[in-house]
């Protein structure tokens, strides 16, 4: 069924009937939350207050969402243009990612009327501080971004301006996200004495840092070949190849740096010790890290398959790894652990399913995936 | 100059007093959840003092009961204040750290970061604030001891200056043998207000005795200090690579570009014609 009597495409189709179906059940939820508080809805409680929102929406979202600052600094910054191709959708992408991230923390927050607080009453000693204004503005500055795609369509005269403006742009939009990213593992530096020592190290703001910048190319991954298939727009493998060895190479440093850091620490045992915290730390690496890092650089890492379970063990593991800080690194010894209830996890869901049925309106109706045309006249406007 | 309070745990006798005379000064209700004294009793957001029974084994090996008093610890150099991104938790120079909940915006960060897990939050609100002691800090600034050391019937708990008080704890624990030595407050995360001395060793007692003597709020700054000067360098790293890269590519793709320099020229004029016209637009 297509709506062709506005000028707007919006395709309906079974799939995206489910996601609108979970979008709804969300809002609901988001609705009833906001009324009520987090009692009825949340499992949260006075030993874990942070918990699925804060774990999954803001700080695996903000990871997720990485693959905008890292494509465009491969891309536009240092120019390598063969994988311009991707670049339109990874901006998107991680778009999204942010005003979702601004949606689920709205969410979290118990006072949200005063949302804006921090604006006007400085904390400046928190780290939570300084992530909340570079997430603002970054999410501004990608907005003006975007305004580079939309006024192709909308707005037209101000194109060339929006253009003017890119250069610009794109080098903050490269700063901001490299201070935020790093310090979301920053929030954790003060919780010395209560994140599980696996996890809690004075390198988290580089942990947090390099996961982003790697787990970027992975959804880039994750995301063209599954949108590749909805929308019959085929990116070569080469160019999702080379991106992957870039950021296989990333995973590398982290992986060295982890072992390093717990060596030197004298903790590197507390892996396999059997335990809860120690077992998750296990799976993090060798699913999350190792075997990735092996796809790629193996015969299948040319391969679709290889491509697609690269993106999903990579992007996996850095959503296992949030999820573990806040779940269990977090957690009090004898004072019991933290699941979701399944209400948290389906607002967590809809967020997501609201994000892509607005990036399936997007790609339908601006020109986000460039082909070998664009990327001519891409290269005539740069220069 | 900072206010403190020193508890001497073999003195009190669990009562309980000062757990309902904070209720009381702070009208807090009753919690029907949790206990605000006995083996059971929690810190909740309406407890926030509680009075926790031990069963220890003493010194002569005989099974006996010590009572904690459990409350914000008003830390010197507090971790809370510094996580909390909208000063909706500040130290008075008087030494209570307070909560201003117009301020505040829920985001929890606080009790993340307290080392001893003390504030509270009112799960079952449609508007939740942070709870936790304020060492009636109403009563402190008009001269006056705090309601939980007024109602103490024994005299376990004593508010003075956290200086003599020191020296106070020092001295009893010099007249008394029976005291195991340190006070537990006076080096923990950077000292707290609260200060503790007893006769059972502290661990037994529940205390968190794995606390360093650095102050947390360090942690954040010792990263936070680097940031201003990261993110000007990275900017320039940035700048240079964009325009060196940029020059590169372009000096690569000069021979494609003169094959279709035509159209090129064509597209330059259509964008200057443009912006000629909003400039235009503008000036009008
Ligand atoms: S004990 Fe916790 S809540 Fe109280 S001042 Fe110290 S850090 Fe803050
Ligand atoms: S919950 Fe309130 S008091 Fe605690 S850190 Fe957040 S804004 Fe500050």
């Amino acid at each position: 069924m297509k709506n062709d009597f506005l000028p707007w495409r919006f395709t309906i189709t079974k799939p995206r009937m489910m996601l609108l179906f979970l979008a709804a059940v969300s809002t609901a939820i988001i609705v009833f939350r906001l009324i009520t508080g987090f009692g009825l809805v949340t499992n949260l409680n006075d030993n874990h207050p942070w918990g699925f929102w804060i774990a999954f929406d803001v700080l695996a979202g903000v990871a997720l969402a990485g693959g905008g600052y890292s494509t465009a600094l491969i891309v536009h910054i240092l120019h390598q243009e063969q994988y311009i191709s991707v670049a339109r959708s990874a901006l998107l992408t991680s778009l999204f990612g942010y005003i979702l991230v601004m949606a689920g923390l709205f969410l979290d927050i118990g006072q949200w009327f005063n949302f804006w607080r921090p604006f006007v009453s400085w904390g400046h000693s928190s780290v939570l501080f300084e992530v909340f204004w570079c997430l603002s503005i970054y999410t501004t500055i990608q907005i003006l971004e975007f305004g580079e795609i939309v006024t192709e369509r909308v707005g037209v005269k101000f194109h060339a301006w929006m253009k003017k403006l890119m250069p610009i742009l794109l080098i903050v939009g490269v700063i901001f996200p490299t201070l935020h990213q790093s310090s979301l593992g920053g929030l954790f530096l003060i919780a010395v004495y209560k994140l599980y020592p696996l996890w809690w190290s004075s390198f988290i703001p580089i942990f947090f840092l390099l996961s982003s910048f790697f787990v970027g190319p992975a959804m880039i991954c994750v995301e063209s070949i599954i949108a590749g298939r909805a929308f019959n727009h085929d990116i070569s493998t080469s160019v999702l190849h080379g991106l992957a060895k870039i950021s296989s190479c990333a995973m590398i440093l982290y992986f060295v740096l982890k072992i390093y850091d717990l060596s030197e620490r004298g903790i590197l045992r507390l892996m396999f010790t059997g335990n809860i915290e120690g077992n998750i730390f296990l799976i993090e690496m060798i699913a999350g890290i190792i075997l990735p890092v092996g796809i790629v650089f193996s015969k299948w890492g040319i391969t679709k398959k290889g491509l697609l379970s690269y993106g999903l063990l990579v992007s996996g593991g850095v959503i296992l790894n949030r999820l573990s800080i806040v779940f269990i690194g977090l957690s009090k010894p004898g004072q019991g652990s933290y699941l979701p209830t399944v209400w948290e996890v389906l607002t967590s869901l809809g967020l997501v399913a609201i994000g892509c049925l607005a990036y399936c309106f997007i790609v339908e109706n601006f020109r986000i995936f460039a082909d070998k045309d664009n990327k001519k006249i891409y290269l005539k406007n740069s220069a | 100059m900072t206010k403190g309070i020193l508890v001497d745990i073999p003195k009190c006798i669990g009562c309980g007093s000062c757990t309902v005379a904070c209720k009381l000064w702070n009208q807090v209700d009753f919690d029907d959840r949790y206990p605000s004294s006995g083996k059971e009793a929690v810190l909740s957001d309406k407890n926030w003092t509680i009075i926790v029974s031990c069963e220890v084994i003493d010194k002569e090996s005989r099974p006996a009961w010590r009572f904690i008093k459990q409350q914000c610890l008003h830390c010197q150099q507090p971790a809370c204040v510094s996580a909390c991104f909208s000063k909706a938790l500040q130290k008075n120079s008087d030494g209570a750290v307070v909560y201003y909940p117009h301020l505040c915006v829920g985001c929890r960060y606080c009790m993340v970061a307290c080392p001893f897990d003390i504030p509270r939050y009112e799960w079952d609100k449609t508007f939740p604030l942070v709870t936790k002691c304020q060492m009636c800090s109403i009563r402190i600034s008009q001269g006056e001891a705090p309601v939980c050391v007024m109602v103490c019937p024994t005299g376990a708990i004593e508010f003075d200056e956290r200086d003599s008080l020191l020296k106070k704890a020092q001295a009893k624990m010099n007249k008394d043998s029976n005291y195991i030595r340190g006070i537990y407050g006076e080096k923990e995360v950077g000292g707290t207000g609260w200060l503790y001395i007893s006769d059972i060793a502290f661990d037994q007692l529940g205390f968190k005795t794995n606390l360093g003597s650095d102050s947390l709020p360090i942690y954040s700054h010792n990263y936070l200090k680097y940031i201003p000067g990261i993110a000007v360098i990275w900017g320039m790293v940035l700048t240079v690579l964009y325009y060196y890269s940029k020059r590169k590519k372009e000096l690569l793709t000069k021979n494609q570009e003169l094959e279709d320099s035509s159209d090129n020229k064509q597209e330059k004029e259509v964008i200057r014609e443009k912006s000629f016209e909003t400039s235009k637009d503008k000036h009008n």
